[in-house]
């Protein structure tokens, strides 16, 4: 990740989208930055973290979502600015705040960052957030390009702090994770004090006066942005077809465009002050154009805005012809591109166009379709959470109630593929694991037999997962909830939580571990190691038929085997080809088919397991899966060290 | 003698692999270099849960003017580096056409759908044959042994960065591509992939296309 405070004013960089919403953050002279990790907004808080101890910014990966908004929040109400960033789930998260503080309004500039997925792509929905900033009235702010990402976090400081409201800026996966030459502008030289002036509240209630307020703002924030540098047009004067865009389809269509050589034909109005809209700009181009093409993600937010527009003009101009999302030829889900646009302009305008020869395009699809086999994701090689849920696999098979896992979002969602056994069937959100597990436990009186073992990481066990412990406690919920503990929230590259006891820049905190929460709840609470098969399975087994009434926690824990490849070896492992009998013993690869650690490997030819050294992080785990005992362990100094 | 000129406008490439192997980082420092000679690049890098094994891609746009689209459209590659054979197949079955070059490491990553038995990884012989069938001119190298036995597997990208280069690929030369290595790394690091980049660059001077 660039050093994004290095270069100075004038110079070029090649930032990505995350990095030049830091950069503006920067720019803007923002003071604090709390945000919750999650694809794809990591890396805006990344990119300042790494930057602001030496710029005397305060960051924190915070709890949850919630809590990060109401720290940048404070800060705002005491005359500072604050950023705080989120994937869309996040914002759901956070959203009862953000709903509040809409009624409230804010002080210093304060930029809530949300990055959509469109295609859901590391997510569990491809959400599009926009509407929230219509329904709540806040400004919103979307960049088509990197310098857009930048300058308009710099700009959203600024009009939030001119119109005392918070200002969303939208993000999405394309422009977040892509690097883009950008222009950079000053860093301020300002220090900024935090005062809360208490002749003044920042309160939800009366809500209704407030709520009158708010549109007053944003008429502010309209005039404020009718002219901005934000909105542009390009193309002819009278062109066959407007395409109005916004975000990251901006740059798809600019390719379509120049692919289909349409410059004289089609012109194009970039959006980027998405809420409320330029009404006059847009005016004078709709009066032009009898027919509009709306490009955007996802949903037909733009879209319909537009036609309400045309709509309300209905007296004054002949209403356009739209396509988008919602009239065609678009589909209304999944990301766009730029060959879903060509397609949409040859329907639209009936051109042709060949992305290459039609007989090189079938051979080069029979090639694939022939030789490239699938990469599915799959947990890694050593992984503690394939581990932990061979272990719940086991304990269920030996139970024999047909039990299930209610789990949540992390790196052990893979529990819901073949690579975690698909032993997870139900998931949803941040902390539903424990609290689906938790309705579960209460369906006693309606006969529910089935075991249930909630899972829950130990990041989302802060995260989300309190409550629905707190709620068994209290009402006697039948919850085994097992706690993936790798000790680390692993799956957005290891930002720290409360149980690690380090802040955001690596310095010591106060952990606050899970078995102590656990036991002040007077909760069963015990530590087993997922490497241990043998006892992890018993253990499970064991709490699932745990009598006593309310909720029991095992914590599985074992360091993320990322790390484990960083610090060394447990053991040095090998097939002894001699003792493995492949496919002749009934076993049926057991290993590699059933384990499935990409560790271990089939060779083919000579019907033998073996143990790829490049890729095993040496765990140890497949040793016990072996019933011949063909899988041999050496232990290596990083174990021997660990037994001392 | 390296040729500095972009032969076309946007020339696109994709620097592909597999999670961990490098290629975001080597399609990084290539966006660096071409943006220090005042390039307009843009670097789409596609990926899902990357680490977890998954296919990496990284699209290089190249232009004098204008940024383009992190996303490639079908069939527009000019240049394919593969840190992985299958997956040089991969990208040349989506964005192949019959002028692009492929570049690619010859060591099999095999995915979790081999390693566990429901699916079978080609032979190299056909994944050459195929992509030379396909593409105007191909190189394959197994620049990861080169890397073992510098003692680095994490080395191969930077091999295959000195062979780009050394091959003429992009509008920049030897020491332009040395800047952003060195601006990269400490010094240890840095002497490391120098050498490596040096081994790349050696591999294009003796090795030829295949046709």
């Amino acid at each position: 990740m660039a050093d994004i405070s290095k270069k100075t004013e004038g110079l070029a960089d090649l930032l990505l989208g995350s990095e030049a919403i830091g950069r503006g953050a920067l720019e803007g002279g923002v003071n604090v930055v709390a945000s919750y990790p999650g694809n794809p907004s990591t890396e805006i808080t990344e990119a300042i973290r790494q930057v602001a101890e030496k710029m005397n910014i305060y960051v924190e990966w915070s709890v949850n979502e919630k809590v990060a908004v109401e720290t940048a929040a404070a800060a705002s109400f005491a005359g500072l600015r604050g950023l705080s960033a989120m994937k869309q789930n996040g914002l759901n998260v956070a959203l009862d705040f953000v709903s509040g503080i809409s009624t409230s309004g804010s002080k210093g500039g304060l930029v809530l960052v949300v990055c959509d997925d469109p295609s859901g792509i590391t997510s569990t929905s491809e959400q599009d957030s926009r509407p929230l900033a219509r329904s709540l009235d806040f400004p919103l702010l979307e960049p088509g390009t990197f310098q857009e990402a930048k300058d308009m976090t710099r700009f959203g400081l600024e009009l939030s702090e001119k119109i005392g409201r918070m200002v969303l800026l939208r993000s999405a996966t394309r422009l977040q994770h892509a690097r883009g030459r950008t222009l950079l502008g000053a860093l301020p030289d300002e220090n900024r004090k935090a005062h809360f002036d208490t002749s003044k509240q920042y309160v939800a209630f009366p809500s209704l006066p407030r709520h009158v307020a708010a549109k007053e703002r944003m008429a502010e924030a309209k005039e404020i942005c009718k002219d901005s540098v934000f909105n542009v047009y390009e193309g002819p004067d009278e062109p066959e077809l407007l395409i109005v865009t916004c975000g990251s389809c901006y740059l798809y269509a600019l390719d379509a465009m120049n692919l289909l050589d349409l410059w004289d034909r089609v012109g194009i109005l970039k959006i980027g002050t998405v809420w409320p809209l330029p009404d006059d700009l847009i005016k004078t181009h709709m009066a032009k154009n009898s027919r509009i093409l709306v490009l955007e993600e996802v949903e037909p937010f733009l879209e319909g805005n537009l036609k309400e527009l045309a709509a309300e003009w209905a007296a004054e101009m002949p209403m356009p012809t739209f396509y988008g999302r919602r009239t065609g030829p678009l589909s209304d889900t999944g990301e766009l591109n730029p060959d879903i646009i060509i397609t949409a302009f040859m329907e639209i305008l009936d051109l042709t166009y060949e992305a290459r020869p039609p007989a090189y395009d079938q051979q080069a699809k029979a090639m694939v379709e022939k030789l490239v086999p699938p990469r599915s994701l799959a947990l890694c090689a050593g992984c503690p959470h394939r581990a932990s849920y061979w272990a719940i696999k086991n304990a269920e098979v030996l139970d024999t109630r047909d039990g299930f896992v209610t789990g949540d979002i992390g790196c052990y969602s893979f529990g819901l593929f073949p690579s975690g056994y698909s032993i997870m069937k139900t998931e949803q959100a941040m902390g539903s694991g424990p609290g689906v597990g938790y309705g579960f436990g209460k369906l006693g009186q309606f006969d529910m037999q089935q075991p249930v073992v909630a899972v829950v990481g130990d990041g989302t066990f802060y995260h989300g997962a309190l409550p629905a412990l707190v709620a068994a406690v209290n009402n006697r919920s039948n919850l085994t909830l097992v706690v993936l503990d790798n000790g680390a929230t692993a799956m957005t590259g290891f930002q720290p939580h409360p149980g690690t006891g380090t802040d955001a820049f690596g310095h010591p905190a106060e952990p606050v571990l899970i078995e102590d929460i656990c036991k002040s709840l007077g909760v069963r609470v015990e530590i087993v190691d997922p490497y241990d098969s043998v006892a992890a399975t018993q253990k499970v087994l064991e709490f699932m038929n745990d009598e006593q009434q309310g909720p029991r926690v095992l914590i599985m824990r074992q360091q993320c085997a990322l790390q484990m490849a960083r610090s060394g070896k447990l053991y040095e492992v090998w097939v002894d080809q001699e003792k493995c009998v492949g496919e002749d013993c009934g076993c049926n690869r057991f290993c590699s088919r059933a384990f499935k650690c990409p560790g271990i490997m089939w060779d083919a030819q000579a019907k033998k397991a073996r143990i790829d050294e490049a890729i095993c992080v040496g765990c140890g785990v497949c040793a016990q899966v072996c019933r011949h005992g063909a899988i041999l362990l050496k232990p290596l100094s990083a174990a021997q060290g660990k037994d001392s | 003698m390296t040729k500095l000129i972009l032969q076309k406008d946007p020339l696109n490439a994709i620097i592909t692999g597999v999670g961990g192997q490098g290629n975001v980082l080597m399609a990084q420092l290539f966006g660096r270099a071409l943006t220090d000679k005042g390039f307009a690049v843009t670097v789409g890098d596609t990926y899902g849960a990357a680490q977890r094994g998954g296919p990496v891609s990284s699209h290089l746009r190249i232009s004098k003017q204008t940024l383009f689209s992190p996303l490639t459209p079908s069939g527009q590659a000019d240049i394919i580096i593969s840190l992985e054979p299958v997956e040089a197949l991969r990208v040349l079955g989506g964005w192949g056409n019959p002028d692009v070059v492929v570049v690619s490491n010859t060591r099999p990553s095999y995915p979790f759908d081999v390693t566990s038995g429901g699916a079978e990884y080609p032979a190299l012989a056909d994944i050459t044959a195929a992509a030379q069938k396909l593409a105007q001119k191909t190189l394959f190298i197994d620049a990861s042994e080169i890397a073992l036995q510098m003692g680095a597997p994490v080395l191969t990208n930077t091999i295959m960065s000195g062979l780009a280069v050394g091959l003429g690929l992009f509008p920049i030369g030897v020491d332009d591509f040395i800047t952003v290595l060195k601006n990269q790394f400490d010094d240890k690091k840095f002497n490391l992939n120098l050498s490596a980049f040096q081994k790349g660059l050696d591999l294009a001077a003796s090795k030829g296309w295949s046709d």
